[in-house]
């Protein structure tokens, strides 16, 4: 008898800029330095100090003002926001909160088959506060204020968001643009890219919202989709007992999984907002929206048709690379590569580009995770890898083959061309070669072929291993096929 | 006193040509200090480092000839404001032991004109009160009545320059603490338009209102100590791009065809007859070198002192949210949690107007009252602001009381809040408009207490403002406290 519901979820997502220096300070923007040494008296809050914008931060504000089609607004303005917290060294956060820089946008996520319209609700910039610090530290805590201080855009979107499929889309498609576009590394690990998100349910159909319950520290893509899930469940049971969902903010727990409660809407801070009188609103210059405008680069969902159209690769083989930049950037210097080969070998490039893109999302993809960017340059540069797949595509040497050079490439930081030749890899495929392998086999093994001409047709496999062993396993197994069945029939 | 130099120009002649060195103007002015001081408590700390710049500074000038007038000058500042290698206390026991990183941008520009800083003036708590009785540290006394307060919350630096403990000073003025103060001990006090002076290196109480200005024996003096710590800094966002030098411009000529307004407001109920009577003799001065006085109407000035204390409190609460004890100083240890942590060291550590204040300002920003109160002062403010751009389109200046009467007595108006806050009535509006406003020596009381003389100018009209001061001054002059002749046995100037 259970109703069925709908989710309703909004998302908060605060990214850290890629400046040099801190918003209001010129300390150094940088994760993993040593605790405190990246301090100065303002973002450590001492008396009489004031803040001064960083320009950076907001010419970064602009850009994805742009790539999300927000509006931008000429006028926006600080305020402060208070609360007591040890991280918080002023106390208060310098925010922006009636006037913010951006509202509005877009951005399109995947939604089963199809895709659904996300409306970006404002963006604004703010500071980062510092970290306490308690693990290890008997009786006390520390705190680190490293981090007090660096630029943010907090971008919250519209309760348009429907299941966690379409949530864990939205962040990775934000911060594929956030990457894009030069705005945030968008490493969820140290922090740079961090949710919060809104969720509430109401009957499927249902046009007005339930109670919302706001869910922090999910710290992965994998932790977002498990929290919400397992919120959805949890508001589920409670509206099918005939209770109400009660408004608060709850924790998530990656090691249970669950999401536990940290303070309700009673406890709810009033922050007193007030604009911050040590700061001019900003003021934005048109003629500079405009030059950030034509000094956008391609942005993702535009790269992705671009490729799928420029190399008649499929949407979803495009989408894959386009999530990773780095990668895709990768195909489309190896694509050019596979022409140049394609040209001298003869044959058709479609046929290069194909197995291209499934060794990349494979192969590549796998090791660039397990390692990291570094295997995309030097020996194992995107012309390397394209000569790779071209001797595949020419049969010089098979798949498996392939892969497993690749793999000793990545461990020994050995170009492809070096492996193939250590390992005297070349494939044979020639008639005079194999032909001489078959003869001599199919004379060894007289029963063999006998069985085989009355229709145990299981010996084949027997046959084709022994010519393989002949050659050394240099022998082209498609080719070994093909002729050995033309043999036996004779 | 004795007679070293009495105003800036005397002091660079008198080092030029060699008349005494600069160790030994630093050394006159640290004898005054310590021979006087005791008695009246301007200062809180005397930098041990000034004999050692002095004698540094003559070795220098030894070799070159100085360029700046400031070169080798000695010079008071706020302890609200920070020197390097002093203590910057605010006059409170929450940073009793609190040493800044670095020096404050006005003390910089001093520091880099070659100045000595003899010491840190006292104040009230965090420049919160009128008359520097709310200081954690002990009270200073008027050295034209020692029974009297010197007014706040600058009186540390009204004193050390009445004094002549000091021949200039720096102080702060929020809603009337340079001025209010100056009135009090008989010198002259400018606060600055809003956005003149860099207020990097002051600590915060109203950031909207707070400005740096000065404390001097005479016009030219003040002009020139505004001059060189005015102008845009890459510390402090609202210092607008106006060049300093646009106040010298302007200080020069008479009042001869100036419109001076008289806003019937400011001269009503409440005025002391005394103060009314001097104020009447300064205005026949004007009148007489030139200047046409007409009356104006300024009539949301009424509401001045209410709107100052939603807009200062608000955000004084906000500026003095930082000090909770974690980083820097006052810590209580008897604290068993956070929370605990927080309220022992803001209990302990404010005083009592320091804290009706937080809780004041944190009332008016609060959720459901934020309207009433802050947005509806701030919708206020701009009327008087409006009303003051108004006027100046009829006359050049406005000319006011600075104090409803002379200094009063200490503890006179400590137990009743509201009075003492009406002690800044005529001088808070200036503040909420942005506006340059002096306090210049009017003639005495009858009792021969000191009676100031408030002149409101337009933005950035500092330079025609100390003109029409120095017309009155050379008509009043500049008298020193009997208590500071007496003391060194020189003689009044």
């Amino acid at each position: 008898m259970s109703t069925e519901y709908e989710m309703v979820v909004g998302l908060e997502v605060h990214s850290q800029l890629l400046t040099r220096t801190k918003l209001f300070c010129r300390c150094e923007n940088r994760f993993g330095a040593p605790p405190n040494s990246l301090t100065c008296p303002v973002c450590l809050g001492h008396p009489g100090v004031l803040p001064v914008l960083n320009e950076e931060a907001v010419r970064l504000g602009i850009r994805l003002g742009l790539a999300l089609e927000c509006s931008i607004h000429h006028r926006s303005v600080f305020d402060r926001k208070h609360y007591f917290y040890p991280d918080l060294p002023k106390g208060y956060q310098i925010s922006q909160f009636t006037y913010p820089l951006l509202t509005g946008g877009l951005l399109t996520v995947r939604s089963g088959e199809g895709t659904r319209e996300v409306r970006i609700h404002r963006i604004h910039m703010e500071e980062d506060a510092g970290k306490n610090m308690h693990a290890g530290i008997r009786d006390a805590s520390h705190v680190d204020l490293n981090r007090s201080g660096v630029p943010l855009l907090e971008i919250v979107s519209e309760p348009d968001i429907r299941t966690p499929e379409e949530a864990v889309d939205y962040l990775k498609k934000l911060r594929q643009i956030l990457r894009s576009i030069g705005v945030s590394d968008g490493n969820m690990e140290e922090g740079s890219f961090r949710c919060d998100a809104n969720v509430s349910l109401r009957p499927r159909g249902g046009s007005v919202f339930g109670t919302k319950v706001e869910i922090k520290n999910m710290n992965s893509f994998r932790f977002v989709h498990k929290a919400l899930l397992f919120e959805c469940d949890r508001q589920a049971q409670i509206l099918d007992r005939g209770e109400r969902v009660v408004s608060e903010t709850r924790l998530f727990d990656s090691s249970t999984g669950r999401t536990l409660p940290m303070r309700s809407k009673e406890e709810a801070l009033d922050y007193r907002y007030f604009p911050e009188p040590d700061l001019p609103p900003i003021l934005l210059d048109p003629a500079w929206i405009e030059e950030e405008r034509a000094r956008l680069p391609e942005l993702p969902q535009e790269r992705v048709s671009r490729l799928s159209r420029e190399f008649g690769i499929r949407e979803e083989d495009a989408e894959a690379l386009v999530l990773e930049e780095d990668l895709s950037r990768y195909f489309e210097e190896a694509s050019e590569a596979i022409q140049e080969f394609a040209g001298k070998g003869g044959w058709p490039v479609e046929q290069g580009t194909l197995r291209l893109v499934n060794f990349l999302l494979s192969e590549v993809l796998r090791e660039w995770n397990r390692k990291g960017a570094g295997i995309l340059v030097g020996p194992l540069s995107a012309r390397e890898v394209s000569h790779l797949v071209s001797m595949v595509v020419e049969e010089q040497i098979s798949l498996n083959q392939a892969k497993d050079v690749y793999a000793v490439c990545v461990e020994s930081l050995k170009s492809p061309r070096e492996v193939v030749a250590e390992k005297n890899l070349f494939q044979e495929s020639g008639d005079e070669a194999l032909g001489g392998w078959i003869a001599e086999v199919m004379a060894e093994n007289p029963g063999e072929v006998q069985s085989y001409r009355e229709g145990k047709e299981r010996v084949f496999g027997f046959l084709v291993g022994q010519v393989m062993k002949k050659s050394a396993g240099k022998a082209n197994p498609q080719k070994v096929n093909r002729m050995l069945k033309e043999a036996l029939s004779r | 006193m004795s007679g070293l130099f009495t105003t800036l120009e005397s002091f660079v002649k008198g080092r030029d040509e060699r008349a005494f060195s600069i160790e030994e103007a630093v050394r006159h002015y640290l004898g005054r200090i310590e021979g006087l001081d005791s008695g009246l408590g301007a200062f809180l700390t005397v930098n041990p480092n000034a004999i050692n710049r002095a004698r540094q500074l003559d070795n220098r000038l030894a070799r070159n000839p100085a360029h700046s007038p400031f070169y080798g000058y000695p010079i008071a500042i706020k302890d609200n404001m920070h020197v390097l290698g002093l203590p910057t206390t605010c006059a409170s026991r929450m940073l009793a032991n609190f040493r800044p990183l670095e020096n404050a941008t006005v003390v910089e520009r001093l520091l880099k004109a070659g100045a000595v800083i003899l010491g840190k003036t006292n104040m009230d708590e965090f420049a919160m009160g009128s008359s520097t009785e709310n200081s954690a540290m002990g009270i200073t006394r008027n050295p034209w009545d020692t029974e009297r307060v010197p007014g706040g919350s600058s009186g540390g630096s009204a004193v050390a320059v009445s004094a002549d403990l000091a021949p200039l000073s720096l102080g702060s003025d929020t809603g009337g603490s340079i001025r209010q103060p100056a009135a009090f001990c008989g010198v002259l006090g400018l606060k600055p338009t809003y956005g003149r002076v860099s207020r990097y290196g002051l600590v915060a109480f109203s950031s909207s209102l707070d400005q740096i200005g000065p404390f001097s024996r005479c016009a030219q003096d003040a002009l020139e100590l505004t001059v060189l710590v005015s102008g845009p800094d890459g510390r402090d966002m609202t210092v607008r791009d106006r060049d300093p030098q646009e106040m010298v411009r302007e200080f020069d000529g008479s009042v001869r065809g100036m419109t001076i307004g008289i806003p019937e407001e400011f001269f009503g109920d409440g005025l002391d007859p005394e103060v009314a009577a001097s104020l009447e003799q300064a205005r026949e001065v004007w009148s007489a070198e030139g200047a046409v006085f007409k009356p104006i109407r300024l009539p949301s000035a009424r509401f001045g002192v209410n709107v100052y204390y939603l807009i200062a409190t608000s955000e004084a609460a906000s500026n003095l949210s930082r000090y909770d004890g974690v980083r820097y100083g006052y810590r209580s240890l008897s604290s068993q949690t956070l929370k605990d942590m927080y309220q022992n060291a803001r209990r302990e550590g404010f005083g009592p107007e320091v804290k009706r204040r937080i809780l004041l300002g944190t009332f008016a920003l609060s959720a459901g009252y934020q309207d009433q109160y802050y947005r509806k002062a701030q919708q206020v403010q701009s009327l008087i602001r409006e009303e003051f751009d108004r006027a100046f389109h009829e006359v050049d200046l406005v000319f006011a009381p600075t104090t409803p009467t002379p200094a009063f007595r200490f503890g006179e108006k400590l137990s009743d809040p509201l009075a003492m806050y009406l002690s800044d009535i005529y001088t808070i509006s200036a503040n909420l408009a942005g506006l340059p406003a002096l306090s210049t020596p009017s003639w005495p009381t009858r009792s021969g207490l000191p009676v100031g003389a408030q002149l409101i100018g337009p933005s950035w009209s500092e330079g025609r403002l100390l003109r029409a001061a120095r017309v009155l001054e050379e008509a009043v002059g500049f008298r020193t406290p009997p208590i500071a002749v007496q003391a060194t046995g020189g003689k009044t100037l």
